[in-house]
């Protein structure tokens, strides 16, 4: 049965592998998604019954920042982040390409400095052209790094597409199954956090976010405002809705948010712009990243092949699911154990 | 010639000990900011560092969900020592102090009470006021502190045996702001340890309190937002054991060349004894 995959020559399927799929966050619909295109038979199965209550992915920006977010990573991030963009920009037309900014107060300038000088991929703009990109900020901020490859969708949308997608690739995906079915080919564990049981130094790391929305606030990108202690960013997510994230704090706490949190979010949306005092808040809650102690992700083959592991994304599941994805593909294919983000156990 | 001719005025060497613990190594470091729980496992390695601080989270305490980082931490080696950052009042800081005893099982505690948010002042009656009550209750509290005499003498009164003055404000990388200050500081307490434990930008900045006397230096923000923080843990280790040799070695101490020295009328300059000249100076 792991035999690779035949295909006749107009690139019918005839067998293959059949795989189940365990977890329907980002990383797991994007397994199930790429996958199903190839033509392996695939079940997706969640936990929970409605589709993304318990999943991390739901708490995301969703911002696809490979520049911005590469420097606290080693270097290979970089062009994983590209290749990410890339099979995104190929599968979802509704994802915006904007590019996004980055801003500080006067005070903080040294902070902004500092961020332009540890990234690549960006130009700086002086009030003018950033009263030109962005109109609402003009007069706001003496200056701001563009990142012109960068793109942004709403979370709950990119999630519906994805699962519209992986059920219209041929996966067949159920919500409300915890114990997954165990005759499959090979089992693809995609279940976020919750395989800390079976990953020794999986953690999870809080992220807190609020969503408003605004009938005067007019932004086009994320924007991200720097301050030395809680940097903060805002994602418009369309119809006035804005994601504002995210605390970064060092626990597997789901908890309800603080007030502390709360405050440095909602006082940071508004020092960035003062329309926000009128916006109302839709939503506030906390979710937990899973991540490795490198912060990278990691797809960890074990049982020859039977058991696969994809998890460890941290603050860039989004950006980096497909590339994920394309590795477990490519392993399943050839065996490849080239891949850097590849543990054959 | 004997290599072993004790240098005639080295200072003895102290060693470096806190509540009664000998220490080898006088940097500390701290463990915020960093860009993965890897890099500051590498971080602590490279400085050496025998005490990391961490603060601990309410969100962490809670079902001690934030377990799997601080193993990471503890899995350093170094000792552990929390802190009560972020707390604005005593009965803030004395609760988290709680807190942590219980998680990291440790008594010592090195105690912030912050007078505002953005400048990360000691807030230092709410400092006294707490470390009082945390000395009753058996910690062992490292207080961070101003360069301020009388604060520093009443928290010595209330039971703490060491002191945190700050450098400049938290996280503000100006090195040393008020030298005469600490320096003062120093000449008062020659035997109590003083660390300095903010403001550090740059080695220098951390060389330069060696040399003044300090005992320790603790650093944060300028190791984990350094552009590599591995290699600048070393850069930090490095400063802070020349900083301290030099102290023990015995500055030559600066003179002003700007404004000539006045010969005494009459007297040529060869026979003039040199300004600060002391006997068996040489
Ligand atoms: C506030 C915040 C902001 C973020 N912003 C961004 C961003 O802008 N860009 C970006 O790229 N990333 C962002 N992220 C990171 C991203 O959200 C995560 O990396 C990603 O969600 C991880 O996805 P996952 O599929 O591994 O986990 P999850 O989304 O948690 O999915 C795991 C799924 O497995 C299910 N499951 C668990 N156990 C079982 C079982 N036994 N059987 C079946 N199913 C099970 C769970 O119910 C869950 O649905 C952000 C994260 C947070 C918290």
């Amino acid at each position: 049965m792991r035999s690779p995959k035949l295909t006749t020559d107009d690139t019918k399927l005839v067998t293959s592998l059949s795989i189940i799929v365990v977890g329907a966050g980002v990383l797991g619909l994007w397994q199930a998604l790429t996958l199903a295109r190839l033509g392996y038979r695939v079940r997706l199965v969640e936990a929970s019954a409605e589709p993304f209550a318990g999943a991390a992915s739901l708490y995301g920006g969703v911002m696809l920042a490979t520049d911005r977010e590469a420097k606290s990573y080693p270097l290979i991030f970089r062009r994983l982040g590209r290749e990410g963009m890339t099979l995104w920009r190929a599968a979802c037309p509704d994802l915006s390409c904007s590019g996004g900014l980055v801003v500080a107060s006067a005070r903080d300038r040294s902070d902004l400095e500092r961020f332009a000088r540890d990234t690549q991929g960006h130009e700086t703009l002086d009030a003018t052209k950033l009263a030109h990109l962005e109109p609402e900020l003009a007069g706001r901020f003496a200056s701001a790094l563009y990142f012109a490859d960068e793109a942004h969708m709403a979370a709950p949308a990119a999630m519906k597409f994805l699962l519209d997608e992986a059920r219209g690739a041929g996966s067949d995906v159920s919500f409300g199954v915890s114990v997954p079915p165990e005759d499959a080919d090979t089992i693809i564990d995609c279940r976020g956090l919750a395989a800390r049981d079976a990953l020794a130094n999986l953690r999870g790391v809080r992220g807190e976010r609020l969503i408003v929305r605004s009938r005067e606030v007019t932004l086009r990108r994320p924007i991200q405002l720097l301050h030395p202690r809680h940097s903060l960013y805002v994602v418009p997510w369309g119809d006035g809705r804005y994601m504002i994230g995210a605390t970064v704090i060092e626990t597997e706490d789901d908890g309800p948010v603080t007030v502390r949190s709360a405050l440095e979010l909602l006082g940071g949306a508004y020092a960035l712009h003062s329309g926000f005092a009128e916006a109302e808040i839709l939503e506030i809650g906390a979710g937990v990243r899973p991540a490795f102690p490198d912060n990278m992700p990691r797809v960890i083959v074990r049982d020859g092949g039977r058991h696969i592991f994809v998890n460890g994304a941290y603050r860039n599941g989004y950006l980096l699911a497909p590339v994920l994805a394309k590795a477990v593909a490519e392993y399943l294919e050839s065996g490849a154990r080239a891949n850097a983000l590849v543990e054959v156990v | 010639m004997s290599m072993n001719v004790v240098e005639p005025h080295a200072k003895p060497q102290r060693p470096f000990a806190l509540y009664g613990v000998d220490l080898a190594s006088r940097l500390l470091l701290g463990t915020a900011q960093y860009p993965s729980p890897d890099v500051l496992a590498r971080a602590v390695e490279a400085s050496g560092a025998s005490i990391v601080t961490v603060s601990l989270r309410r969100e962490q305490a809670r079902g001690r969900k934030g377990e799997r980082f601080l193993e990471l931490i503890e899995a350093t080696g170094a000792r552990v020592l929390p802190n009560t950052a972020g707390c604005r009042t005593a009965k803030e800081a004395i609760t988290t102090a709680h807190m942590a005893r219980e998680v990291f099982g440790t008594d010592w505690v090195k105690l912030e009470v912050i007078a505002n948010d953005d400048t990360l002042q000691p807030e230092i009656f709410g400092l006294v006021e707490a470390a009082t009550a945390l000395t009753q209750d058996g910690f062992k509290v490292l207080p961070y502190t101003t360069e301020d005499l009388s604060i520093a003498e009443r928290l010595l009164a209330v039971g703490c045996e060491v002191l945190m003055p700050w450098g400049s404000p938290i996280g503000s990388g100006r090195g040393l702001a008020n030298r005469y200050a600490l320096q003062s500081l120093r000449a008062y307490f020659p035997d109590v340890p003083l660390i300095i434990d903010a403001g550090i930008g740059a080695p220098s900045h951390a060389a330069d309190a060696m040399e003044m006397g300090y005992d320790a230096v603790l650093i944060n923000t300028a190791v984990a937002k350094a552009g590599a923080p591995v290699p600048m843990a070393a850069a930090f280790a490095q400063a802070i054991e020349a900083g301290r040799a030099a102290f023990e070695a015995g500055l030559m101490g600066a003179r002003d060349m700007a404004s000539p020295s006045t010969p005494v009328a009459g007297t040529p300059f060869f026979d003039l004894p040199p300004p600060d000249s002391k006997p068996g100076n040489d």
